[in-house]
């Protein structure tokens, strides 16, 4: 039973550490100028998890990071919005009435996040929660104290039991590798999550940090690969928090593109967790318009 | 085996590389390119060629440091360009000699340097007083308290463009940082020496990274970029190029720059004062509701 195999860590493959640094780096090497630059910017902001999760959020918060979800920079005809808004559940039904028919999918964190320090009954009354008032997508937590204490059979049955709990929503899955330690530890866990049924591996709760790095986030594209390759099932991957800029945001779309292929390039299968990597997007955007550098005074607020 | 015999040997002397200053660090500029300024025929360095994208990185750095240096208060950036002036003080004999080195005669250099230190301590010394001349309770006929204050523009880019390149440098940038702003400097490109000399200076003496970057390379080549770019406020221009104070005019209406070209002997004794001072901010005037305008008699 597949189930069985996953728990223990030795049946996930080892990852050779010097060799994934070497190659992530390898990444950002690649020179993308001009047409092609302009459609991985597009692209980028087509793929972006507009997210606020702060203590202070407020209902004014949320309503203007809709508002800005769907109309990125008005002066610019022609933009993409970004795939989703990414809020905590109890805005998730504001969010949803902001949205409308944009099309803009919903996103919320749920299972205490981000700590996951809770019961199971509170998390998956959490995510209920959630997904009643319409979240079209969950981000979860792990329990890492779980899985540091070696408990990997609990940690894969929780992230079942809130699949179930999902009903029909996404259910991306958050590592929080900055707090996993090594790399044979991520693909241990990315391994838990994508069997134990996550439509989405995501690196970061953006609270702590390192959060998202391209090796750590190479880690878990193999991950998915292999079980892409041993099963023909695809899953999506969100590296999350510290991606700010669009360059870097560009060396990620690259590596997606060979490690998993093109089928990943969509907002499907592939999604920014940020708040600030939009309005960097916007700037570049507008710079290869107009030729000139630009300035965050004209644009929205983050 | 033939003997070596180092007695023989002649030293080969290092030439420097003077690197470009951003954000606190001193890296070579992204393109890679650099180039030889000749004295007399003979080169005198490698400096670096800056580029557009050099352009980019150091406004990047100095918008990032703008708020924070402008938040301190008057009297700490007062501490701290005393501290350049001390701290130029103590690689005197270095300045001089590159002064020396770029064509000038000893003299003069010695004057320079001297000159430029001091102009350090005089704007250090209007770091918190220039507010107190320029800031004013204006008379309105309401009831409000109405007042003006100085506020530093934001970002400055200084194009310098002289032959006496220390004493011009100082002059245009103790001004513009005294006020609150932030600053990337454009060497003169035949003499660019002592503008790196400076960061260094301005790197060990509690300047924080960013408020002050500095480049070299040539002035034609950038001036389309960093008069429209949007994120910088101001541009300061020292020198006498006609066609070049037009093409950046033009360029600056985009986002409505501050423009100040100064065509000045910076090495003059009244080439300094605290309207420098004043041309890079802005006046912020505040009308304060009160309840009765003759309560507070003839303060106004």
């Amino acid at each position: 039973m597949k189930k069985k195999s996953v728990i223990d860590s030795s049946n996930s493959p080892k990852v050779d550490q010097v060799g994934i640094v070497e190659r992530a780096a390898r990444f950002t090497k690649r020179s993308i100028k001009k047409e092609a630059k302009m459609q991985g910017l597009k692209m980028v902001l087509n793929m972006i998890d507009l997210t606020t999760l702060e203590g202070m959020d407020t209902e004014g918060k949320v309503k203007q990071m809709c508002y800005k979800a769907e109309h990125l920079h008005d002066e610019l005809p022609g933009l993409p919005t970004v795939a989703a808004v990414c809020v905590y559940p109890n805005y998730v039904g504001l969010a949803k009435k902001y949205l409308g028919t944009s099309g803009i999918k919903v996103a919320s964190v749920a299972t205490a996040f981000p700590s996951g320090n809770s019961s199971r009954a509170i998390k998956l009354r959490d995510v209920k929660m959630a997904v009643d008032q319409g979240a079209d997508e969950i981000d979860m937590v792990i329990s890492r104290g779980k899985f540091h204490q070696g408990e990997y059979q609990f940690v894969f049955d929780e992230i079942a039991a809130v699949k179930e709990a999902c009903k029909n929503a996404r259910l991306k899955v958050i590592l929080e590798t900055g707090e996993l330690g090594t790399f044979d530890k991520v693909r241990h866990a990315s391994d838990i999550a994508i069997l134990a049924g996550a439509d989405f591996i995501k690196t970061s709760t953006g609270k702590i940090k390192p959060a998202a790095t391209m090796p750590v986030t190479l880690v878990m594209l193999e991950a998915i690969r292999d079980h892409y390759y041993q099963t023909g099932n695809m899953v999506g991957m969100k590296p999350a928090g510290g991606i700010s800029t669009s360059k870097l945001a560009l060396h990620y779309l690259i590596m997606v593109k060979e490690t998993l292929g093109e089928e990943w390039l969509s907002n499907e299968w592939f999604r920014f967790g940020a708040s600030s990597l939009a309005n960097d997007v916007l700037m570049q955007i507008v710079k290869q318009e107009t030729g000139i550098y630009q300035s965050s005074d004209y644009f929205s607020i983050d | 085996m033939p003997c070596l015999n180092l007695k023989d040997m002649t030293r080969i002397k290092v030439l420097k590389t003077y690197k470009i200053y951003i954000g606190g660090k001193f890296p070579r500029t992204e393109s890679g390119r650099y180039y030889v300024p000749k004295v007399n025929r003979k080169g005198i360095a490698n400096v670096c060629l800056s580029s557009r994208k050099d352009v980019r990185n150091a406004t990047q750095a100095a918008r990032k440091a703008q708020e924070p240096w402008a938040d301190r208060s008057a009297f700490n950036r007062g501490q701290i360009l005393y501290r350049i002036a001390e701290m130029m003080e103590g690689r005197f004999d270095q300045f001089v000699s590159e002064l020396i080195i770029q064509g000038i005669e000893k003299k003069k250099a010695e004057k320079e340097v001297a000159q430029s230190i001091d102009r350090w301590i005089y704007y250090a010394g209007w770091c918190d007083k220039f507010q107190q001349i320029y800031s004013s309770v204006n008379p309105v006929a309401s009831s409000h308290f109405n007042f003006s204050v100085l506020e530093p523009s934001g970002v400055h880019f200084i194009v310098v463009d002289n032959t006496s390149p220390l004493i011009s440098i100082v002059s245009t940038l103790a001004p513009v940082i005294a006020a609150g702003n932030t600053a990337i400097l454009l060497a003169p490109k035949k003499s660019p020496l002592s503008a790196i000399t400076l960061a260094e200076i301005l790197h060990t003496s509690d300047v924080p990274g960013g408020v002050v970057n500095i480049l070299t390379g040539d002035k034609d080549e950038l001036a389309d970029h960093f008069s429209t770019h949007l994120d910088i406020n101001g541009v300061i221009y020292s020198g006498n190029k006609k066609k070049y104070i037009t093409q950046l005019r033009k360029n600056a209406t985009s986002n409505l720059k501050r423009m100040r070209f100064y065509d000045e002997d910076w090495a003059k004794k009244d080439a300094q004062g605290p309207h420098y001072i004043k041309n890079v901010c802005e006046v912020k005037t505040t009308w304060h509701p009160i309840e009765v305008i003759g309560a507070s008699g003839s303060a106004y």
